[in-house]
């Protein structure tokens, strides 16, 4: 794999938290430059009034990414047309951390707040596995509590289903089952019906956000020729010579 | 109002605005970055005819708005939301002065909706109640994500808060709109949390909870809070132009919200000038729910007549032609929750 190919597979793993997806799909990374000394990544968000503590998590899990990619020397990470570019660009040069970058403002770590949108993000993959089960099989919503990970099919929902699960340390055996609360416990059956019905909720809200979203930053950037990553590379020495 | 087919629409805009997001207006880059939103807001979700030059949006004046909700927009009546931002403009983003002698003028269009903000303590309450005697007050809209020195938010249920809507229940100011949307700047302190509407609505009844945008980044937590609490109503506010950019996000929107909130509980509001009320209602009035969204029934038109006018018109007592009324339990304290939800809950 190229350099420039590992960055941005790198970057493919940090999400925008809310709308969990990866920063590259949304079109966030403006741009990517490596030299000899190493990686700046610019990024960029659909309004200057997207949260600080959104940006900062994306910001630093971008750092954070890069930091594992191989003999990629130093990183720089910058937010670009934010409100609080010059505060999270001074905090991440300094390793400030959330606390250390905003001060009296913030109260504590971001954990939180990153682990109430995986469990969004859990619920709406899992309702989109049960939703298609009960439109193309012959599962009735009475019959969710039967059905394990090992009856989904193949294919992305089931990925994203999986990998979700993953994150939250929840149980990805083949025997367990789809429908499991927060801390991976099945959900009683007759409970079932209502959180179905609210995980619904969940999926809607959150597409609806990456479609906002992603409207604003064409709108913001409508100027710029396209919304793709620019990339440069100007490393002489390719790491298999070296 | 609005007639369409036969049917005639008695027309409530909640939440209009008068501003001044001008250069000379501007404390600080803020004021500037917060009215480029704002435009790239109207930009992505309005159809190309409706849009605005950036000049005509920064600013446009009381005439002007008379022209696009009442003579154009079928507005029969309209409610002025202030949004003050004093961290951002000099004299605030919304014109008071202007909104309120545009009130004065037009009483039976117009009504005017304050703010307060309860870290301004003691003053700020007594400011409160001039301001009530000033403006005559029903509603208050507050921003829960305001700049205010060195904090970036509080809650409503935060206990100097709550000394306000207190001071509230005195007065007579009975309709609380509260932000709960997109863009604005919380830290850690979430500012889109609706978490603090359920904490107050419980404790205050008498007080109707109107939530703008309907919390729309995380409209789920709104329908569980709305689904236990009588007096929390959906104020449709930046909702409504979806009907345009992604219609089927808007009817599974609308259907979850008929669902969980209930047909009572919904007002439709233009944000104008984010967008202007006549294509919304025009589109709202055709609008149907997909047939293969097979969860939610097809909207009728005594809801879209609710949503439309009649619900707001309950919440500030407006006078609603006697052959357009319909019975709404919009502004009955104690009344059941939405039918489905209730269901659904008891479940």
């Amino acid at each position: 794999m190229s350099l420039e190919a590992e960055v941005l597979a790198a970057l493919s793993t940090v999400l925008d938290p809310e709308l969990d997806e990866p920063i590259t799909d949304l079109g966030f990374v403006r741009s990517i430059e490596i030299d000899e000394h190493g990686v700046s990544v610019h990024v960029r968000l659909p309004t200057s009034f997207c949260s600080p503590n959104f940006a900062y998590l994306m910001v630093s899990d971008a750092r954070d990414a890069l930091r594992r990619v191989e003999d990629i020397g130093r990183v720089h990470v910058f937010l670009d047309d934010h409100h609080d570019s010059e505060k999270i660009n001074a905090g991440m040069a300094a390793d400030a951390g959330f606390r250390g970058t905003f001060g009296v403002e913030a109260e504590d770590s971001l954990d939180e707040l990153r682990l109430i949108f995986q469990r969004k993000a859990h619920t709406a993959a899992m309702e989109r596995c049960i939703e298609d089960r009960l439109k193309n099989s012959g599962l009735a919503v009475s019959d969710i509590y039967r059905l394990r990970l090992r009856n989904l099919p193949g294919g992305q929902f089931k990925e994203a289903l999986l990998r979700r699960r993953a994150t939250l340390g929840l149980d990805i055996a083949p025997d367990s089952s789809v429908f499991v609360d927060e801390l991976g416990v099945p959900v009683p059956p007759d409970d079932i019906p209502l959180r179905l019905r609210f995980a619904k909720s969940v999926r809607i809200s959150i597409e609806g956000n990456s479609h906002f979203c992603r409207g604003l930053l064409a709108t913001r950037y409508e100027d710029e020729e396209d919304l793709a990553t620019r990339i440069t590379n100007t490393r002489l020495v390719t790491r298999s010579a070296s | 109002m609005y007639s369409k087919d036969g049917e005639d629409y008695f027309i409530v805009d909640s939440h209009v605005h008068l501003w001044d997001g001008r250069k000379e207006n501007q404390k600080n880059i803020h004021g500037q970055e917060f009215i480029d939103c704002f435009f790239d807001y109207h930009t992505n979700l309005s159809p190309d005819s409706e849009k605005w030059s950036y000049e005509e949006y920064v600013y446009y004046g009381g005439e002007r708005l008379m022209k696009d909700l009442f003579e154009d927009g079928y507005v029969d009546h309209a409610i002025f939301q202030s949004t003050m931002l004093m961290e951002f403009y000099k004299r605030g983003f919304s014109c008071s002065d202007e909104s309120w002698a545009l009130t004065q003028k037009y009483p039976e269009k117009l009504t005017y909706n304050h703010s307060f903000d309860p870290r301004n303590g003691e003053a700020g309450l007594k400011q409160l109640e001039a301001d009530a005697e000033r403006f005559n007050l029903r509603g208050i809209k507050l921003y829960t994500a305001e700049w205010f020195g060195d904090s970036r938010g509080y809650k409503l249920s935060d206990p100097g808060c709550r000394t306000y809507l207190e001071k509230c229940l005195e007065l007579g100011i009975t309709n609380i709109h509260v932000h709960k949307g997109p863009t604005l700047k919380p830290l850690d302190r979430d500012a889109f949390d609706v978490a603090d509407v359920d904490a107050v609505a419980s404790d205050y009844l008498d007080l109707n909870f109107i939530v703008e945008h309907c919390g729309l980044p995380r409209l789920e937590d709104f329908c569980w809070i709305a689904t236990q609490e009588s007096n929390v109503y959906a104020g449709l506010s930046v909702v409504m132009p979806f009907i345009h950019t992604r219609p089927r996000y808007f009817a599974e929107v609308i259907g979850e919200l008929l669902y969980w909130v209930g047909e009572d509980k919904m007002t439709f509001s233009s944000d104008y000038a984010l967008w202007t009320p006549k294509w919304l209602i025009e589109k709202f009035v055709d609008f149907q729910i997909p047939e293969d969204l097979s969860d939610y029934a097809p909207i009728t038109t005594a809801q879209r007549k609710k949503i439309l006018g009649l619900n707001a018109a309950a919440l500030y007592d407006i006078d609603v032609p006697e052959h357009l009324r319909l019975p709404t339990t919009a502004g009955v304290a104690e009344t059941e929750v939405a039918p489905g939800a209730k269901q659904a809950v008891a479940s």
